[in-house]
């Protein structure tokens, strides 16, 4: 059979998001940020909710993340997504708000607006994305970076006794009464993929529902902040990343 | 049993040949153009085996920059 013949507009099984626009992503090849960016390009459109749903982009890799979802987006001081979050899903209930933020943002300088955002129990998606490094600014150790693994900041490898131990914040997130949903998930293969994504689609159900705070971790990738190539930097996450911040749901209710 | 046959439509121009689509692939129909690069400067990825490819649109799920089309028909 010729190429041409299947080539058709009626076989199409697979293609770019609809809410996912042709500006080139400026993401460094093999990116996880881009596979997730479709994700919830995806999710939105099939839930219909493109008109209603309002992201807050963070400060870090992500930041230009309005440029590339055909949704509203609102960008928010470095940290400070899941207050912003709170106070639009506040005076506006009927709309479906998220926040998509970095390790850098959310669990160093967003630490605490992260934690009382999900302790008051707001109705929010926070979409944590987890590389272990504050990949924009040029590689530097962030709180989750693993136990000597090494970046910009400890050429040596990280040493506990100095700067203390990898921050697993979904755990911490889990323990508090007003989140519903904390899960743990990658995108580095298809079948992580299409996992990821029912994960993300029942977040932003339970947000609709008005269930509570729900938190989506990504463990991902920072290929050009590890120094490797993006093939080998999945299986170095596979390798190590997993074992300290294994993957499923940490919480369910 | 029915046989399936796919195909893959690259968007070159915004392919920056990470290669996660060439790993991802299990019937080894990708590759990354050796020769050629995009106006980026980037060697993008072509269809080397056409006639493998089943249309499982493995690559399309994980490429970062949304630039693979998959079409899929039942012979």
């Amino acid at each position: 059979m010729d190429i041409n013949e299947i080539i058709k507009p009626e076989n199409l099984v697979y293609d770019k998001p609809r809410l996912m626009n042709d500006n080139p992503m400026h993401y460094c090849p093999g990116c996880s940020h881009g596979v997730i960016h479709k994700l919830i390009a995806e999710v939105i459109d099939e839930m219909g909710m493109e008109e209603k749903t309002i992201g807050i982009a963070p400060v870090g890799c992500a930041v230009f993340a309005y440029n590339y979802i055909d949704i509203d987006w609102e960008e928010a001081a470095h940290g400070r997504a899941p207050a912003i979050a709170t106070a639009i899903k506040r005076l506006n209930p009927e709309k479906m708000v998220f926040t998509y933020q970095g390790d850098g943002d959310l669990a160093a300088i967003g630490t605490a607006e992260t934690i009382h955002a999900c302790n008051r129990g707001e109705n929010i998606v926070i979409v944590f994305v987890n590389n272990a490094i504050y990949g924009m600014t040029g590689g530097q150790m962030a709180p989750t970076t693993l136990e000597g693994m090494v970046t910009a900041t400890c050429p040596y490898g990280r040493d506990v006794e100095l700067n203390g131990y990898p921050l697993k914040i979904s755990n911490l997130v889990a323990q508090l009464d007003g989140t519903c949903y904390v899960t743990r998930q990658s995108v580095h293969t298809a079948a992580a993929v299409k996992k990821a994504k029912k994960a993300l689609r029942q977040a932003f159900e339970n947000s609709m529902n008005k269930k509570g705070a729900s938190l989506v971790e990504f463990v991902s990738t920072c290929n050009s902040g590890w120094k490797m190539s993006p093939d080998a930097a999945n299986k170095w996450m596979e390798e190590h990343m997993f074992a300290k911040y294994p993957l499923g749901d940490l919480k369910n209710v | 049993m029915a046989k399936i046959k796919g195909a893959v439509v690259v968007n070159e121009e915004r392919c920056k040949g990470c290669e996660l689509c060439v790993v991802a692939c299990p019937s080894d129909v990708l590759a990354l153009n050796g020769k050629d690069v995009n106006n980026k400067g980037y060697h993008f990825v072509y269809m080397k085996n056409p006639d493998n490819c089943i249309g499982c649109a493995s690559c399309g799920y994980v490429c970062p920059d949304g630039c693979i089309a998959v079409y899929k028909v039942k012979l």
